[in-house]
């Protein structure tokens, strides 16, 4: 059995005690192979700013799995029947672009607040209340939409078509509501001014994620059904 | 605003039992969980094996009490032919998903990952904790279905449509069976996505001060590459899980045709697309193949590394292939549907990609053997399993050159020659990389050593063994053994039973020595030699760790990194080797410029 040899730990000169974090070598922080430390940044992307990249990555991927699957689908027998798509889901697409815009604009006055001039600028939640508002009364107007192809007479299974019109949106709602819970979670943290500007931002690239998706979304079964 | 970007989770070390065994947001205990979870599925995944080859070597045998598990499947311990493949479609769901993708990747991913970058946890504890347990429940969903309606499902792990969408008229386990199969799947695909998410945050952003990505152990390259292939794979599965589902449920016709007769009946569904199911399946099918044995090259390279005292020949281009593979990976899955009817140029498309994939796995096994030759090698079990692994990769992926081209698969494809080729090189040698890792890091993750003389005895009773088991498959392929059959009754197949009752022999002794493994595993657990804080005498970060590492890893002192991963062979204060925590200048040839 070989000997016991451990090296002892080395203190990182350059991390505050109360820090008490890992990971001030992040991936732009490539420090030379020399071992020159003084060139090392202190500064490196939170995590959640990657992270919320891979989450949009991965639903990026899942969609054009479906994508592919209606493509293939369409093509493979002559049982597509096309019908008209709701009118309501060109007007809930100007609620989620809407609840961007507010989203936006509370990111502005969220900036401001913590920046100091809270007696200049009012309670920034406001404005990530309305974007919760509209987020919400999206998927209602989505379930409007839902609600008027059944009593059309189309259903999850009556063709294909329809098959993937009520799976494409109601996995993007599902997604939608995963960013409501999120809106929910930074409108709370605020309220107890511990917000962190990383899960705001992240929370605001998915929800602005969600819009794009759905537009896509819209003109492929614009394009499709 | 003041951005106080809090990198790494900071909770404070738990002090109820659940919430440090159980419902654990240390990712050392999640990994021990997830080896825990691997452990039972690979020997619930053997017995299997053991049920489906006594089968095959002595058809009228009774298996005593295997009736018990299933009365219709089984009648007085007799295994029927559905039986015989659901038994099959269970082992390969076991092995596939609960084996070999959470033992190599998820487990020891888990314990060393974050520990060889320098970061006191993973970004997203919470997210950690919910992919075990989501795939610790979908385990369990997989399982249910040995006792719920009729039984697994029969279809294969591949679950080809039409007829896993179509319910029970296609046979026992069929119908609810699928559905949990299915579910299962989905589950497990949620869990390895929040796996991924955490790895890939980690590897990028966590590293501690002078930890470039260069600088990387060999391991987390393998892992972070392993993270990306599973984020792009499982996302793709998960939604073909769903539209199966709905198939079934919901009646739904994405994957079955029009007009479609089974048991003389017309099923209620049109126009579905039958080969949609296998694209789907197979753009993960594939990449899976790369997740199962990535992990294990790099692990292999580390430990291989560790043990001749010097640096592969080539760190870079380790890399770079194992980013080739997961790269290619994507482009060749559609060599597993060569005789599925889809169109012959697509099959020339696919083809010549499977035969460049073949250039960065052969880069991969010459820079390991060429580092090897003359160096002196520190034979343990660890090494041992190393050698192992190269052995099974090479033996196994020989016959992939074959396999990649169209004219010789469509005759060998539904043989024997294919279930030889793939048990070997992802099946065998994913597991050897797994032996391996476990007594290399056996010290580390439990702070006792393991029993060297019954983990050679181990590796030479598995290392013949499998040879003994999976190198005929390749004389019955080519002799036209078909797979998927339960008996074997026709002329030209008679001839072959005894091989069959060789390889059954053989797999019955080589199951019984990893009961040895698991006796060393289990005792030295609890009395095992205490094991020093480096007993390898190795560099990665993992080794700067008290043994076992306490809560936070690093004891509230986080390292900085000051070499590249293997400075072996040098002159230094504690040997001829130099840690990368160690702010130690030495002298060297392998400082990558």
């Amino acid at each position: 059995m070989a000997t016991t040899i451990h090296e002892p730990l080395q203190i990182d000169p350059h991390r505050l005690p109360d820090q008490g974090h890992s990971g001030n070598g992040g991936w732009r922080n490539l420090v030379p192979a020399d071992g020159d430390l003084r060139v090392a940044l202190d500064y490196s992307p939170p995590p959640s700013s990657t992270g919320i990249w891979v989450v949009l990555f991965a639903i990026t991927m899942m969609f054009a799995a479906f994508t592919s699957a209606l493509i293939v689908r369409k093509g493979s027998s002559l049982d597509w029947q096309t019908f008209k798509l709701p009118s309501i889901l060109y007007f809930n697409t100007l609620l989620l672009l809407a609840s961007s815009v507010a989203l936006e604009v509370s990111r502005r006055r969220v900036a401001t607040f913590m920046g100091g001039l809270k007696s200049q600028v009012e309670n920034p939640a406001r404005w990530l209340h309305i974007t919760l508002f509209l987020g919400l009364l999206f998927v209602v107007g989505q379930y409007a939409a839902w609600a008027q192809l059944r009593a059309e007479g189309l259903y999850l299974a009556t063709n294909p078509s329809s098959s993937f019109f009520y799976v494409l949106t109601v996995t993007h709602a599902l997604h939608v509501l995963g960013g409501l819970v999120g809106l929910i979670y930074v409108i709370r943290k605020l309220s107890k001014s511990a917000l962190r500007r990383s899960t705001l931002v992240a929370t605001a690239r998915y929800w602005h994620f969600m819009g794009i998706l759905w537009l896509y979304l819209l003109l492929l079964l614009w394009m499709k059904l | 605003m003041h951005d106080v970007a809090a990198h790494a989770a900071h909770h404070v070390p738990p002090t109820s039992f659940i919430r440090k065994h159980v419902f654990s947001l240390d990712h050392k205990v999640i990994g021990k969980q997830y080896y825990a979870l691997a452990l039972v599925a690979a020997l619930a995944g053997m017995v299997l094996s053991w049920f489906m080859r006594i089968h095959l070597g002595w058809t009228n045998a009774a298996i005593p009490g295997l009736q018990l598990l299933s009365k219709n499947g089984a009648p007085g311990g007799l295994i029927t032919p559905e039986y015989y493949l659901q038994l099959m479609t269970m082992h390969g769901t076991i092995m596939v998903f609960f084996v070999l993708t959470t033992a190599p990747f998820a487990a020891f991913g888990n314990f060393f990952l974050p520990i060889q970058v320098g970061a006191e946890d993973m970004p997203f504890p919470h997210f950690n904790m919910m992919s075990f347990w989501v795939t610790f429940v979908a385990f369990l969903v997989l399982m249910s279905s040995f006792v719920l309606g009729d039984g697994p499902t029969l279809g294969g792990w591949t679950q080809y449509a039409p007829l896993n969408a179509v319910g029970s008229v296609a046979g026992p386990g069929q119908g609810l069976g699928v559905v949990l199969w299915a579910a299962s799947i989905a589950l497990f695909c949620v869990g390895q996505l929040l796996g991924s998410l955490n790895f890939i945050t980690t590897t990028l952003d966590l590293r501690v001060k002078g930890m470039s990505l260069l600088r990387l152990p060999l391991t987390a390259w393998a892992w972070f590459i392993t993270s990306c292939m599973g984020l792009t794979a499982f996302a793709v599965l998960m939604p073909a899980c769903i539209l199966v589902i709905l198939d079934h449920v919901a009646g739904t016709s994405f994957f079955v045709a029009s007009n479609l007769v089974i048991n003389d009946q017309v099923q209620p569904h049109s126009g579905g697309s039958t080969l949609l199911w296998q694209h789907l399946f197979w753009f993960f099918g594939h990449p899976e193949v790369y997740i199962a044995i990535v992990p294990g090259i790099g692990i292999v390279s580390h430990i291989l590394i560790t043990n001749m005292r010097k640096p592969m020949l080539s760190h870079r281009t380790l890399i770079y292939s194992m980013g080739a593979l997961a790269v290619l990976s994507y482009m060749v899955y559609g060599h597993h549907m060569f005789v599925s009817g889809m169109n012959p140029y697509s099959s020339l498309a696919f083809s010549f990609p499977t035969l460049v994939i073949t250039i960065p796995s052969t880069v991969i096994v010459l820079i390991q053997v060429f580092s090897l030759y003359g160096s002196r090698l520190r034979i343990n079990s660890a090494s041992l399993f190393s050698l192992g692994f190269i052995s099974m990769f090479v033996a196994g992926g020989v016959s992939g050159f074959f396999l990649a081209q169209p004219s010789i698969d469509i005759m060998l494809h539904a043989t024997y020659f294919v279930v030889g080729h793939f048990h070997m090189v992802m099946g065998v040698a994913a597991m050897f990389g797994i032996f391996a890792a476990t007594y290399f890091w056996f010290p580390k993750m439990t702070g006792r050593m393991m029993n060297e003389t019954l983990g050679k005895i181990h590796f030479w009773l598995s290392f013949v063994g499998a040879y003994c088991i999976f190198m005929p498959f390749h004389y019955l392929g080519m002799a036209g053994n078909v797979r998927r059959y339960s008996t074997f009754v026709d002329d030209f197949l008679q001839p072959l039973i005894p091989v069959h009752r060789f390889i059954t022999v053989a797999a019955l002794i080589t199951g019984a020595a990893q009961l040895i493994f698991l006796y060393n595993l289990i005792h030295s657990r609890f009395w095992g030699a205490p094991a020093p804080d480096n007993p390898w005498q190795a560099t990665s970060l993992e080794w700067s760790t008290p043994t076992p590492p306490p809560f936070d890893n690093f004891a509230g002192k986080l390292p900085v990194v000051y070499h590249d991963p293997y400075q072996y062979g040098v002159q230094s204060s504690v040997g001829d080797y130099v840690m990368q925590a160690s702010p130690e200048q030495v002298k060297t040839e392998n400082d990558e410029k």
